[in-house]
């Protein structure tokens, strides 16, 4: 089974524990600064937002790469540091501005799903993030929203 | 590790930013925070100083907790002598100020000194640097935050700040965190604003490690799990905030009414925690938009509201449209129900108001409630409130009142001397609800009897967190106590005391308390830093903390005649409810408290108790 990040906006207070965990599992310090994962406060919204890579299955960054630093993994997209050359390339074609120049290390970093057992996931205390089956990332949407269908029976011809 | 080990010195007066190491002897004594920086401060500053001149000097400090995973790591104080008070004033916020401080590689900046003009600070990581705050000088906090990301290109700063009311020398300012997370209490924005300090911006990279990574990673993954597991940090935090109080303190006639003449309110529901989650009559929508946590802090119990654009409050006025901070527990109490005032929208445009100024929305609430009274009995009237009708129950009066002390009109400097000089200016100095100038929260003595003790003991003025012995009066927390007697009260506000003390030296946030006992915390602290930190060791801490902080305020000039409580919650018994009857018994609790200190029948440290606590 794929997984992937689930992310439900609605559950996230903004208390970074899943910054600080990233940071911990890739750095060994506390350092919501070199985090892969970002949680945004829209604070005038009331909305927190939690944001780091979807793991495209054509990934923009893998494929502009001049020096193939960027491998596929079981769908997983992987910086390998040691090929890496800092051009950034990369955080240009993304989309989404998930990839990113970390200038303490001079490579760019971007979310690797830990190896398959993602830290922000266990660390989130609300369930906002959670390391689910990507096939049906949108099963509690669906269910949330098919409750709310009008349950009177219709009439029939 | 853990602490950063080193300090910033900002001399104002020179325009000068230097690093020196942290004293680790005094953290080995002191912690950090609270306690570190108090340490710091009372061997630099002379007690008697006046608070607003420039030999007065104002810390930013964190906990060696502060910036790690621990949940609710993320408190930063602010420790001066407070203009509110003349005692030492210690004031705790959260958001993300305190972390990013800590990663920027810095426990405290220590501020001397006076700017010969408006400056604000910016840190980035080892890098420190005045800036002129001329284009801020007179712009609120909120404007500030702005202003500075914009103009450093850094959307990215955790800025802490003061308003307009701080620069004027409102005796309440506060400073004011990620917009609306308040270092609340004492006046510490006022010496901020003493200073022409407007603003602090910092950046933070480096990353933050502790002693032992192993121990700590378990320690804060089992002190998690006990979070998750408690219903009031688990549950009532989340969904109620502070306001779940509310009605029960109403319940148990604690809730201290119009300036304290009842102990019930019949307006407690209008504004509780539960009214924040019901539609309104004219948009349908609630007025809690969600809830949102600190740094790190996996209970949640912030409030993120939004007014009513209808309400008169903000009708004219787009910049309230938005959401912002809404009413914790003490706030919803101060603005509401001590100004007999039940229309939760207009306590919610007090309430950004209190945070885009930067003043304490309990002293502003409880002031007010003072000049209500004093207006009731003709004392002040119409000339000088420049035509505000100041009647209890009326939301135009407080909004007006609010926005006079935003604003600095002749009433707003008035109500900015706080309710203890402006009760005596106009003669009747029994009106202000206050102890050593400060005024009380929302817990009415009379109900909780040890909240008498608490407040009329506390080192920075009246103040429910330096003993919250409503935990165990009214919570069972971790042990119910009957809030109607005295018995008892007097250690029990000790071992608060103590603990409180050293879980502001920590970096953790108080509310933890409601799950974790020391033993919880104390493995979390043991861990990450060097050192011994057992349960034990962090009580003598706490003490030693709250022995220094004594002999600060008695070398400041304070006596026992200071431990005190109003007259009306000593003199005029509750009206209503199940402490009818009853008024605060704080002379049976006091004289046990002092022997239990180990001080002399009239309040002093004896010499014995300082030497065994290693304060000089
Ligand atoms: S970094 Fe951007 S382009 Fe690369 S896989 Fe992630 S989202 Fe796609
Ligand atoms: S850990 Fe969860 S709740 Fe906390 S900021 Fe991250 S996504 Fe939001």
């Amino acid at each position: 089974m794929d997984k992937a990040l689930v992310i439900d906006v609605g559950k996230c207070t903004g208390c970074r524990q899943c910054e600080l965990a990233c940071s911990y599992e890739h750095t060994g310090t506390f350092n919501p600064a070199r985090s892969r994962i970002t949680v945004f406060d829209f604070h005038e919204k009331a909305r927190f937002v939690p944001y780091t890579c979807t793991q495209c299955d054509q990934a923009w960054c893998q494929q502009v790469c001049p020096v193939g630093a960027i491998s596929n993994e079981n769908g997983v997209k992987v910086v390998d540091a040691a090929t890496c050359v800092g051009c950034k390339v990369c955080t240009i074609a993304c989309p989404f501005g998930t990839v990113n120049y970390e200038p303490a290390s001079g490579k760019v970093i971007k979310c690797d799903l830990c190896g398959g057992d993602p830290a922000c996931a266990r660390a989130c205390p609300t369930e906002a993030i959670v390391f689910a089956d990507v096939a049906v990332q949108g099963f509690e949407k669906m269910r949330a929203w098919a409750e709310k269908t009008d349950t009177a029976p219709q009439a029939s011809a | 590790m853990a602490w950063a080990r080193k300090i910033l010195r900002v001399n104002l007066t020179e325009g000068t930013c230097k690093s020196e190491p942290l004293n680790m002897e005094w953290a080995m004594q002191y912690l950090g925070q609270r306690g570190l920086a108090t340490k710091y401060f009372v061997e630099e500053v002379d007690p008697k100083v006046d608070p607003l001149s420039p030999e007065n000097k104002l810390i930013m400090t964190t906990g060696p907790l502060t910036g790690t995973n621990a949940s609710t790591a993320a408190r930063y104080s602010v420790v001066t002598k407070g203009p509110l008070t003349n005692c030492i004033a210690c004031s705790n916020s959260g958001g993300y100020f305190g972390a990013e401080l800590k990663n920027a590689g810095w426990d405290m900046i220590i501020f001397e000194g006076r700017a010969d003009k408006p400056v604000y600070l910016v840190i980035n990581d080892d890098e420190a640097e005045l800036h002129d705050a001329s284009e801020l000088w007179g712009k609120s906090v909120w404007h500030a935050d702005d202003w500075i990301k914009e103009k450093h290109q850094e959307p990215m700063f955790q800025i802490a700040a003061i308003g307009v009311p701080g620069e004027a020398g409102v005796l309440f300012s506060a400073v004011v965190n990620n917009k609306h997370r308040a270092a609340g209490r004492s006046g510490v924005g006022t010496v901020m604003g003493s200073k022409n300090l407007k603003a602090v911006a910092v950046r933070g990279t480096r990353g933050i490690k502790v002693h032992d990574q192993e121990a700590f990673d378990k320690a804060v993954a089992g002190a998690k799990a006990v979070i998750a597991g408690n219903a009031v940090t688990h549950e009532a935090l989340p969904a109620y905030g502070t306001q779940v109080l509310m009605n029960i303190i109403n319940e148990l006639g604690a809730l201290p009414t119009r300036n304290a003449r009842d102990v019930q309110f019949e307006g407690a529901n209008d504004i509780s925690g539960e009214a924040m989650h019901e539609p309104r009559r004219s948009d349908g929508k609630p007025n809690l938009a969600r809830n949102a946590g600190c740094f790190g802090c996996t209970i949640a119990c912030g409030r993120i509201s939004q007014i009513d654009p209808a309400h008169f409050s903000v009708k004219d006025k787009p910049q309230y449209h938005h959401a912002s901070g809404g009413v914790e527990y003490e706030n919803a109490w101060a603005l509401g129900a001590d100004t007999g005032v039940n229309d939760l929208e207009a306590l919610t445009y007090c309430n950004y108001r209190c945070n885009e100024h930067a003043i304490d929305p309990i002293t502003t609430g409880a002031t007010i409630a003072s000049a209500m009274e004093l207006y009731k009995i003709g004392a002040l009237t119409d000339a000088e409130t420049g035509g505000v009708k100041m009647e209890f129950g009326s939301a135009e009066a407080l909004v007006a009142a609010v926005d006079a002390i935003c604003e600095g009109t002749d009433f707003g400097k008035l109500l900015g001397l706080g309710s203890k000089r402006l009760c005596e200016k106009f003669g009747h100095p029994d009106l202000s609800m206050s102890v050593k100038g400060q005024e009380f929260p929302a817990y009415d003595p009379r109900g909780i009897q040890g909240m008498g003790l608490t407040y009329a003991t506390s080192n920075r003025g009246a103040c429910h967190l330096r003993s919250y012995t409503v935990a165990s009066e009214v919570l069972g927390i971790p042990e119910k106590t009957d809030p109607l007697v005295t018995d008892g009260k007097a250690g029990l506000v000790k071992i608060f005391q103590d603990l409180t003390a050293f879980v502001d030296s920590s970096g953790l946030c108080i509310f933890t308390t409601f799950a974790w006992s020391a033993e919880d915390i104390a493995p979390q602290i043991d861990a990450a830093c060097e050192g011994d930190w057992s349960v034990e060791n962090l009580m003598t801490v706490g003490e030693r903390i709250w022995n220094l902080e004594r002999k600060f305020n008695m070398d400041a000039g304070m006596t026992a005649e200071d431990d005190t409580l109003p007259k009306r919650i000593l003199k005029e018994a509750a009206k209503t409810g199940p402490a009818k009857g009853l008024v605060n018994g704080l002379d049976k609790m006091l004289p046990e408290y002092y022997e239990l200190r180990g001080w002399t029948p009239d309040g002093k440290p004896t010499e014995e108790t300082l030497s065994r606590l290693g304060i000089s």
